[in-house]
């Protein structure tokens, strides 16, 4: 039973490496834009079929970006990236389980002389990298929305506030705060995925009739659950990054 | 001792006592959760959007030390 941290690198196209992840990430977004071009291809105002299958998925990801947001005209504004986020991390979740993905492949010779398996597929997250990158443009998106809701000078005051040493030190503290989302988006999404790809590997190896069952289970609900919980971190802080204070301030002063 | 033993002892304790705290933590977090729905149901909505929030970053530290204790046993 061979467990890589790492994902393994499948061939080479000119010297850059293509690991069994990347593949999968590359499955997933063809499959998500095959599915929505014939979702969308001739829209009709009764819905059937897979277009109702996606108004369904898009009105319940417009209710949860409602919930936490709070403002529908807000909410359009910062939907397409945050369902994309949903979509692709679920999708590929979710294909990461199908049989085939994790077995199928070759043996090669690695750097240490020894005989090792490499399958040709693994699950998307399930590569550091990937979720790395998420994390990162989910991080400099909350950024960007943030300078263009409420300009760049006022933005800038939450990282480096002059007016005392106090607030100084939060500043600092702040742009820890946003690096440490970025790992802790990653290594959230990388920890969960990889976890239960072991876990489904050990069990199987151990018993290998009916006892995966539950645990099949508990990984469709995982993906699920992970999926949801990047989109609604990523909501949460882009909301907070919005937030105008100052605004805040002048009703109070008002009511006095 | 060698290298795999410590490994071993190593990767079990990493996890074994890393999700010490955030076990305490989801419960905690369930329970106050719960009850707040409890005393306002017409709330549950709200109190359900932070409460699977909050499980969302504890959990996040138990999965670290799983991390960390996959590192240490294989590789």
């Amino acid at each position: 039973m061979e467990i890589s941290l790492a994902a393994e690198k499948v061939f080479h196209i000119g010297g850059f490496p293509i690991t069994n992840s990347l593949l999968m990430t590359w499955i997933a977004i063809i499959l998500l834009v095959v599915l929505g071009y014939f979702a969308g291809r001739k829209p009709q105002m009764i819905p059937k079929g897979i277009q109702n299958f996606f108004e369904m998925v898009v009105e319940m990801l417009l209710n949860l970006c409602d919930d936490i947001i709070g403002d529908k005209k807000v909410t359009r504004r910062y939907f397409p990236l945050v369902a994309t986020f949903f979509l692709f991390i679920l999708v590929s979740n979710w294909m990461g389980l199908l049989p085939g993905v994790g077995t199928i492949g070759f043996h090669e010779v690695n750097s240490h002389g020894k005989e090792v398996f490499v399958p040709l597929l693994r699950g998307g997250n399930a590569d550091l990298n990937t979720t790395l990158a998420l994390a990162i443009v989910s991080v400099i998106s909350i950024q960007i929305f943030g300078i263009a809701a409420i300009g760049f000078v006022k933005y800038g005051k939450k990282f480096d506030n002059f007016s005392g040493p106090i607030e100084w030190f939060v500043g600092v503290l702040e742009i820890i705060g946003e690096v440490s989302r970025m790992i802790s988006f990653s290594f959230r999404l990388f920890g969960n995925i990889f976890a239960g790809e072991v876990l489904l590997t050990v069990v199987a190896f151990l018993i290998p009739w009916i006892a995966p069952l539950p645990f099949y289970g508990l990984e469709l609900f995982v993906g699920f659950v992970q999926a949801l919980v990047f989109t609604m971190l990523t909501l949460v802080f882009i909301k907070t990054a919005t937030a105008d204070h100052d605004g805040h301030e002048e009703t109070v002063s008002q009511t006095v | 001792m060698e290298k795999e033993v410590v490994q071993i002892i190593a990767a079990a304790g990493a996890i074994a006592v890393g999700a010490i705290a955030p076990s305490i933590a989801i419960g905690m977090i369930g329970s106050k959760g719960l009850e707040a729905i409890g005393r306002n149901p017409e709330a549950a909505g709200k109190v359900q959007t932070g409460m699977i929030l909050a499980l969302a970053f504890s959990e996040a530290i138990a999965i670290y030390a799983l991390v960390i204790a996959l590192i240490v046993k294989f590789v």
